[in-house]
């Protein structure tokens, strides 16, 4: 149960993962928040509107995939780094994962590093395609990294010691 | 002898956001902070804040910390107090200060009480080793100093404190071995411990410490299981080889010059401790002390700045500031308070807080 062991359960990712036919449109968010907490800054950062308005500063992100274009200006800007992106349209064997990474030293270009899962346990291998790093993203970078397309909805995090 | 019409004791989040309103409003208020900077908790804060706008969500607690002190700076009738610390409250209102080793008196009309809250420790066997740590003191070492506290680290608690200082301590390539927290849940906000997992960090809850051991430093610790009852499980004890461990087991309220004045305090341990009776102006049961922050219940700092806000609000209107705008920005910080307290997690504090609203 997530409350216990701090990772999500199918369940949880199941509850909020964007239909297949939009995940066959292009990069899409997908918001790993579950908890109410008084937060609202992917609502609020959005560009699109693509974030249902809050009521309550404590209600859960709702995003409405269809206005949602996947751009990750709310990666940088959920405090809790919940939010990833995912293109199942990336290539015909790949799909590309966009995620916050806070750590040093950042991978380069093509790099190829380990595709860590939810518990950080390896899962298979990922190519760096991107490093974001923009000023207006204040210190939270976020990798482009491309894994196998049966990995997308696996993939969070990546590791650089193997 | 030094005289204000406000003084603000700690230059904390809470304490900032009190000496601004209050200027704003037009009173001449002393800030006083013990350490050399303004900031108190924040300038440990590298990770991003929640909240909304209104409480500088997404930016980090430093340069959260940064901007209340240009704030503070750019109105001229504060005066900011530093490597200053408040020693005792006579009934005169007069406050005796020590600050570059002389101590000297400065009166005020009206008080506001932001001085925070300090860490809790935890009873055990060998907890006086070195290589024990108070999450704080890991925090100031890493982010304040630029030390890296240890090479592989325990945490003890999976409260928001302890799930942030875990990570800090991963971006400070510090392995951190496991966090243990008794209870059978996860206390901090999900999204916190999520990240800690997906960086390959177990959190094992229903887990205390039983000891430390070491020769002449932490080598180790040795956890075991609590059953339902909270009574460890022998048998269950494993081995985990640390070179330090670090104490995330909460904060309690820094009450000392309440106490000093007279406000009426009363244990609450939703809020972390003993707090003072108040009004819902952040008014004690002493007329013109205010209190604000983590002082009048450990909380956050998104709360203890709006906190602030209304506290210095309150006293500067005691004092007679009263324009146009005043009780706009009242009523605009009551209804932040709400909405922050109004989810799941403000439950426990408003539980708190009917005990000592009067
Ligand atoms: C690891 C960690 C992570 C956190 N993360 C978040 C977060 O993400 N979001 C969030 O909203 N909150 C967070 N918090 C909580 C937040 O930092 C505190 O709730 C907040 O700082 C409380 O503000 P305060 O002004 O009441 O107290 P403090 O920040 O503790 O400030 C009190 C000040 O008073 C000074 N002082 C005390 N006694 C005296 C005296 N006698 N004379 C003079 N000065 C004195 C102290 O030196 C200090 O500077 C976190 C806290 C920690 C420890
Ligand atoms: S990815 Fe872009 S469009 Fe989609 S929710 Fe995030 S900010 Fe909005
Ligand atoms: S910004 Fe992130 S943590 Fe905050 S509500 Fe949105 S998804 Fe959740």
């Amino acid at each position: 149960m997530l409350s216990r062991t701090g990772v999500a359960t199918c369940e949880n990712i199941e509850s909020i993962l964007p239909p297949k036919e939009r995940l066959q449109k292009g990069p899409v968010a997908v918001i790993e928040c579950f908890q109410q907490i008084p937060c609202n800054p992917c609502y609020s950062s959005c560009p699109r509107n693509a974030i249902k308005p809050f009521d309550d500063i404590n209600d859960l992100p709702v995003l409405d995939y269809e206005s949602c274009n996947g751009c990750g200006t709310c990666i940088h800007n959920c405090p809790g780094l919940a939010i990833f992106v995912v293109d199942e349209t990336y290539t015909e064997e790949e799909a590309l994962v966009k995620l916050p990474y806070e750590y040093t030293p950042l991978p380069k270009v093509g790099d190829l590093v380990e595709a860590l899962d939810r518990e950080g346990k390896k899962v298979g291998q990922a190519q760096v395609v991107k490093v974001q790093n923009a000023k207006g993203q204040d210190r939270t970078p976020v990798l482009w990294v491309s894994v196998s397309k049966h990995l997308s909805q696996q993939v969070r995090n990546i590791g650089m010691e193997g | 002898m030094l005289s204000y019409e406000i003084a603000v004791i700690g230059g904390g989040p809470a304490g900032l956001c009190a000496a601004i309103s209050a200027a704003a409003a037009g009173a001449s208020v002393a800030l006083i902070e013990k350490d050399r900077h303004l900031g108190g908790q924040l300038v440990k804060q590298t990770h991003m804040f929640f909240g909304s706008k209104a409480q500088f969500a997404s930016t980090r607690g430093i340069d959260i910390a940064d901007i209340l002190s240009r704030q503070c700076e750019e109105l001229k009738n504060i005066t900011v107090l530093l490597g200053a610390t408040v020693l005792g409250y006579y009934d005169d209102q007069v406050l005796t200060i020590e600050q570059d080793n002389k101590v000297q008196r400065v009166k005020a009309d009206c008080l506001v009480v932001a001085t925070g809250a300090s860490e809790k420790v935890l009873p055990f066997p060998n907890n006086d080793l070195p290589g024990i740590y108070g999450a704080g003191a890991v925090q100031t070492l890493m982010n304040v100093y630029g030390v890296k506290p240890a090479d592989r680290v325990l945490m003890v608690g999976a409260g928001n404190i302890g799930l942030i200082v875990s990570y800090q301590l991963l971006q400070a390539h510090v392995k951190v071995a496991g966090i243990i927290e008794a209870a059978k849940h996860i206390g901090g906000y999900l999204v916190h411990a999520s990240k800690i997992r997906r960086a390959g960090v177990p959190i094992m809850t229903g887990y205390t410490i039983k000891k430390a051991y070491g020769e002449r430093k932490v080598e180790g610790a040795i956890v075991w299981q609590l059953d339902d009852r909270w009574q460890p499980i022998p048998g269950t004890e494993l081995d985990i080889p640390v070179d330090a461990v670090c104490l995330a087991v909460g904060l309690t309220p820094m009450g000392e010059l309440l106490w000093q004045a007279g406000c009426q305090m009363i244990y609450v341990p939703q809020l972390g401790g003993h707090v003072p009776f108040r009004k819902a102006t952040l008014e004690t049961t002493v007329p013109g002390i205010y209190v604000a922050g983590d002082v009048a219940g450990v909380e956050e700092a998104s709360s203890a700045m709006v906190e602030g806000r209304l506290a210095g609000l309150a006293a500067a209107r005691r004092l007679g500031y009263h324009n146009a705008d005043w009780e706009n920005k009242y009523q605009d910080a009551l209804q932040q308070l709400m909405a922050l307290r109004s989810g799941p997690v403000g439950e426990k504090i408003c539980s708190g807080l009917k005990c000592v609203v009067v």
